[in-house]
């Protein structure tokens, strides 16, 4: 039985203690429902929680440990003879084979007798735990149906019980936001520490080569891959500077017209296509700057002579300025919105033109807001991945020109963690330091950013 | 202001400029202005059109494709009804190629020949001999796809074709192997002409070679010049070593002369080959193919003169008779064979195909019915949408009650101190951090913490869920806030508990603005890419997924991997996955829409 038709039996155990709660309740009244604390259905909601409640933590404790626990049993069946000698990978790969083999799957080596008996003893322990889940979660559930609905009287404050445990959930769900954040930047630390461990912190902040292939026979050559990052970072600050160069100039002037100069029914029609940019996906992005964009620069280079790249930075960097056009705009006329009336009317009453009102009233109050929306779309220009994956290059090259092509830090993560991956070797946890980078980075410039905007706000309030 | 003080009296005597030039220049920079403004925003929505153009131009293709009607013999050795999965389909659909054209013998025609149908044609007949067992022993016709470069050479986007039927005669000299087609005007005198041109360029081409040549002989002379000096001055072993040099710079100088020569020689010839009026020339790989198809039969032209073309048979005629004028035609595949996957040779048995009536083109249900392929004719979305069907229950069965509960909390509920601060900021923040982060606390904690399964649409789910969260937050706590506390303070007065007001009257009010803002969060998850590399839904599959821990692929990673894949037909295959995916993306946008204009309130 998967779990997924134990949490379904659960449910429908726990409906059934809502019905039987409630009938319970409503036969002690005895027709007085009035006499009751609480209505019938709090009585109800109050068994089906002691019952769903206690049997669904008692599942989720069990998926999780299930797999250590079985892990840690399995280790320690095996045989002395079978383990000694070998190195701890030899050992995880030994592991997972016997796993495999329990489950059906295809095995990487000859099945000894040994291997039969550790497998059979595991796919037995996975059975019995199973077993033993359904058993003690379903009676987990019946019991608390019981015990419920043994205490339900007149005066049972049913609803202030029930009231609580929904208090209680709302903010175990509103605490979910601060847990990612931790369980980021824990995993994000902890892989990276291993990185660092291997390759100095130093190096890799301002090293200047980076090749992260490392080999796999120790006398092969370069097996020591360079890990130096700085041409990454380079690149993706040319990317994003291209792509800001697109975003700006547009997205403001698209702004300006908007909040100043359109008529209520042409900002009906052209804002929203403006927001089908933001809402087109980014993968889409990368296919026509892959496929359209970039062959139409190196086509255009060719024929006034100039060597493009068929990865340059200038394509990509272009397509994501337009994702990020609709960012810049719709922020900055929310920005220029916020601006008083009466300092518009000021200037309109000093014979001041619109456009003369604009560049000296308008842009200088709402220039905060503005440049906190351009660092908040700097931000997203340098986590955006899918168009720099498909657009951009892999190899790392130092250079300012966005004619050839650079590599960025989200093209560097994706490259090192797709595919084939081991996860103790530099290469692989060398994508942990970088998306440590990468989110410090971003975390800091929207912080940096909200807190200009907030400020700014309040200064108009 | 110090300005004004000291020199206050020039700033009274200042007039203002009120000259017609001033305020027609400034009603210019005015005018310029709002046109800056009106020109950013015609970018924006022209590039949107370029992108969409793009998409929809390349992607319209890929919805239908061609398939060839071919008659299979189910022979009863080969076919055994006990078991049906053993047998050779792909021989089966092979040999009914071979049937239809009887002289190909060759074993490379063959091969050549066999690769018109998909690769994918045994599982066809498979599926056709299963459902239908009586069919052994007989011949039937079948529908099978042809593979995928012949589906883009019929669909014309490999090379235009030219036909013609000029009005003389033709006569052929034979009806098979090399023959010779003379007609009784100068037909062919275009093609001759084209030719020419052909020669002209390539001789263009040897004249700079041997100019780039000349410039390095002379470098290379001068070289030998100093060289010699430097010898003549020199005294003892280096005297020697230098002379050595000057030898070997000679020999050098003295081959490049003679490949100059012969540079020189051929360009001349080229020149005058082009130039001489009528003659007879041959036709390479490098120019547009001439097939010429006269008594049913398909004569491919090697050398062409005014009147006359010399070739092969890729099919047989079936007699030397004249042709009448208007009985033959001249049929020009305009992109020559070398830059060509379907060479001309196969291309004529296609038109034969397609002259039979067996070629017809369809609407490509494999797209909507089969996963992912290697082969571009057999590749579907299927797979995917399931893929993302079950991750996107997945991601709103966690995030819709979260989010809500939370938003609830946090608008109704927490007190303001520092933990609700801080809960407020980290929210905020959590929509603005790249979304490969979300994929790295996947592969981290979901994928190597919790040893959940790899590819599989409950961890996809649950790491979209965690993005897709404060979204869902922020929206319902707009709509919690819209609701008017009129309506809270009413459902207190006459006795309601806090939660029963929200559950009884504040969150029925919020709803269509809650469900608004979940189906926004949706399409984002929907459209989201690059998490779901990290936790490896980017292996290729081809099953279409049943449950929510087995392998799977979503749309927006299977248009990446569609998108990396060499093969040209992949392209148009991107594009049409483009377009189902914005198909979906449009309709929940439009859903969201509705909900807003059809129910939400305004206080």
């Amino acid at each position: 039985m998967s779990a997924t038709t134990l949490i379904l039996i659960i449910l429908v155990l726990s409906y059934i203690g809502y019905l039987l709660g409630r009938s319970k309740a409503r036969s002690i009244a005895g027709g007085e429902l009035v006499s009751l604390h609480s209505l019938p259905s709090y009585h109800g909601a109050y068994v089906a929680v002691w019952c769903g409640i206690p049997a669904l933590l008692l599942l989720a404790l069990w998926v999780v440990l299930e797999p250590q626990v079985a892990d840690m049993i399995l280790r320690s069946n095996l045989p002395d003879s079978t383990i000694s000698g070998l190195t701890p990978p030899q050992l995880s790969l030994l592991i997972t084979d016997i796993k495999n083999l329990a489950t059906g799957n295809i095995v990487s080596r000859e099945v000894d007798p040994a291997l039969q008996a550790a497998a059979d003893g595991y796919s037995s322990a996975l059975w019995i735990s199973n077993m033993a889940l359904i058993v003690v979660a379903l009676s987990v559930a019946i019991l608390g149906i019981g015990y419920a609905r043994g205490h339900i009287e007149k005066e049972l404050r049913a609803r202030n019980r029930v009231e609580r445990v929904v208090r209680i959930i709302m903010v175990v769900a509103s605490t979910i936001a601060i847990f990612t954040t931790i369980g980021i930047v824990a995993s994000l630390i902890f892989e990276a520490s291993r990185f660092f461990a291997r390759v100095s912190f130093l190096e890799f902040l301002f090293g200047l080569q980076w090749s992260p292939q490392t080999a796999i026979r120790a006398e092969q050559v370069g097996s020591s891959g360079a890990f130096g990052a700085v041409p990454i970072f380079a690149g993706t600050f040319l990317i994003t500077i291209i792509a800001m160069c697109v975003a700006v100039p547009v997205g403001l002037f698209s702004a300006i017209y908007m909040s100043e100069y359109a008529g209520p029914k042409f900002r009906s029609v052209a804002k929203p296509i403006l927001e089908v940019l933001a809402g087109v996906p980014t993968v889409v992005y990368g296919f026509f700057a892959a496929l359209t964009v970039a062959p139409m620069f190196r086509g255009f280079g060719e024929s006034i002579g100039l060597d493009v790249s068929s990865e340059s930075a200038l394509a990509a960097g272009m397509v994501m300025g337009v994702m990020i056009i609709p960012f810049v705009s719709s922020l900055s006329d929310d920005v220029m919105n916020a601006v008083p009336q009466t300092l518009r009317d000021g200037s309109f009453a000093l014979g001041a033109t619109k456009s003369e009102t604009i560049k000296q009233v308008i842009l200088p109050a709402a220039l905060p807001g503005i440049v906190g929306a351009v660092l908040l779309a700097v931000s997203r220009a340098i986590g955006e991945t899918m168009i720099v994956v498909m657009a951009a290059g892999l190899a790392a090259n130092l250079t300012a020109n966005p004619l050839e092509a650079v590599t960025t830090v989200t093209v560097q993560i994706v490259t090192l963690l797709v595919g084939d991956q081991e996860f103790d070797s530099a290469k692989t946890l060398a994508a942990f330091a970088l998306g440590l980078v990468l989110f410090f980075i971003t975390l800091c410039l929207n912080v940096f950013a909200l807190s200009i905007v907030r400020k700014y706000r309040e200064k108009y309030d | 202001m110090t300005d004004a003080t000291s020199n206050s009296g020039s700033v009274m005597d200042r007039k203002p400029d009120l000259s017609a030039k001033r305020v027609s220049r400034r009603y210019a920079a005015e005018a310029r202005f709002q046109a800056y403004g009106l020109g950013a925003i015609f970018i924006a929505v022209a590039v949107l059109v370029w992108l969409l153009g793009t998409i929809v131009f390349q992607g319209l293709p890929a919805f239908t494709q061609y398939k060839a009607t071919v008659d299979v013999t189910f022979d009863a050795d080969e076919v055994d009804p006990e078991n049906l999965a053993a047998a050779n389909y792909q021989a089966l659909a092979r040999r009914a190629l071979y049937d239809r054209f009887p002289n190909v013998t060759a074993r490379r025609d063959k091969r050549e020949l066999s690769s018109v149908l998909s690769g994918g044609a045994d599982i066809t007949l498979k599926e056709f001999v299963e459902a239908d067992p009586s069919v052994i022993g007989t011949t039937r016709k079948v529908q099978v796809s042809v593979s995928d470069s012949m589906d883009t050479f019929l669909k014309g986007q490999m090379t235009d074709i030219e036909e013609r039927r000029p009005d003389t005669e033709l006569v052929p000299s034979a009806i098979e192997g090399e023959v010779s087609l003379l007609a009784s005007g100068n037909v062919f005198a275009d093609i001759l002409a084209g030719v020419k041109v052909e020669l002209e360029a390539q001789a263009e081409d040897v004249l700079s070679s041997a100019r780039r040549e000349r410039r390095g002989i002379g470098i290379l002379e001068n070289d030998l010049e100093a060289l010699q000096a430097r010898a003549n001055e020199a005294v003892g072993e280096e005297r020697e070593g230098l002379l050595a040099r000057v030898a070997d710079l000679e020999s050098d100088i003295n081959a490049r002369i003679r490949k100059l020569s012969g540079l020189d020689e051929r360009a001349a010839f080229l020149y005058n080959t082009a130039r001489s009026s009528g003659g007879s020339l041959d036709l390479t790989e490098a120019m547009p193919s001439v097939l010429i198809e006269v008594n049913g039969g398909v004569v491919k032209a090697k050398k062409v003169a005014n009147d006359q073309i010399e070739g092969t048979a890729f099919i047989p005629l079936q007699s030397s008779a004249a042709a009448a004028s208007g009985d033959w035609t001249v049929v020009t595949y305009v992109t020559p064979e070398r830059g060509r996957q379907v060479k001309d040779q196969t291309a004529t048995w296609l038109r034969e195909l397609q002259k039979d009536g067996a070629i017809e083109s369809t609407f490509a249900d494999v797209l909507f019915t089969k996963g992912d392929s290697r082969a571009p004719e057999q590749a579907g979305l299927w797979g995917a949408v399931v893929g993302s069907f079950l991750t996107l229950i997945i991601t709103l069965m966690l995030s819709f009650p979260i989010g809500v509960l939370a938003a609830i909390y946090l608008e109704e509920f927490a007190p303001q101190n520092r933990i609700t601060d801080l809960i407020e900021v980290n929210i905020n923040n959590l929509a603005a951090v790249p979304s490969i982060v979300f994929g790295l606390l996947g592969l981290a904690m979901f994928l190597n913490f919790f040893v959940l399964p790899r590819s599989a649409p409950l961890v996809g789910g649950m790491v979209l869920a965690l993005m897709t969260l404060p979204t869902i937050i922020i929206a319902t706590r707009a709509a919690l806030k819209a609701v008017p506390p009129s309506i809270r303070e009413a459902a207190l007065g006459i006795g309601a508990s806090k939660v029963q007001v929200i559950t009884h009257h504040v969150l029925p009010l919020a709803m269509p603005g809650i469900l608004t803002g979940t189906i926004i969060g949706m399409a984002q998850a929907l459209g989201e890419t690059a998490p779901l590399l990290m936790i490896g839904m980017v292996a290729f599959i081809v099953d279409v997924p049943t449950g929510f821990t087995d392998p799977a692929t979503v749309l927006p990673v299977q248009i990446y991997i569609w998108a990396d894949s060499p093969e040209r037909a992949f392209v148009a295959k991107t594009s049409a996955a483009i377009m189902v995916l914005l198909t979906f993306l449009i309709m929940m946008n439009a859903l969201a829409v509705l909900l807003r204009r059809r129910f939400e309130r305004r206080w």
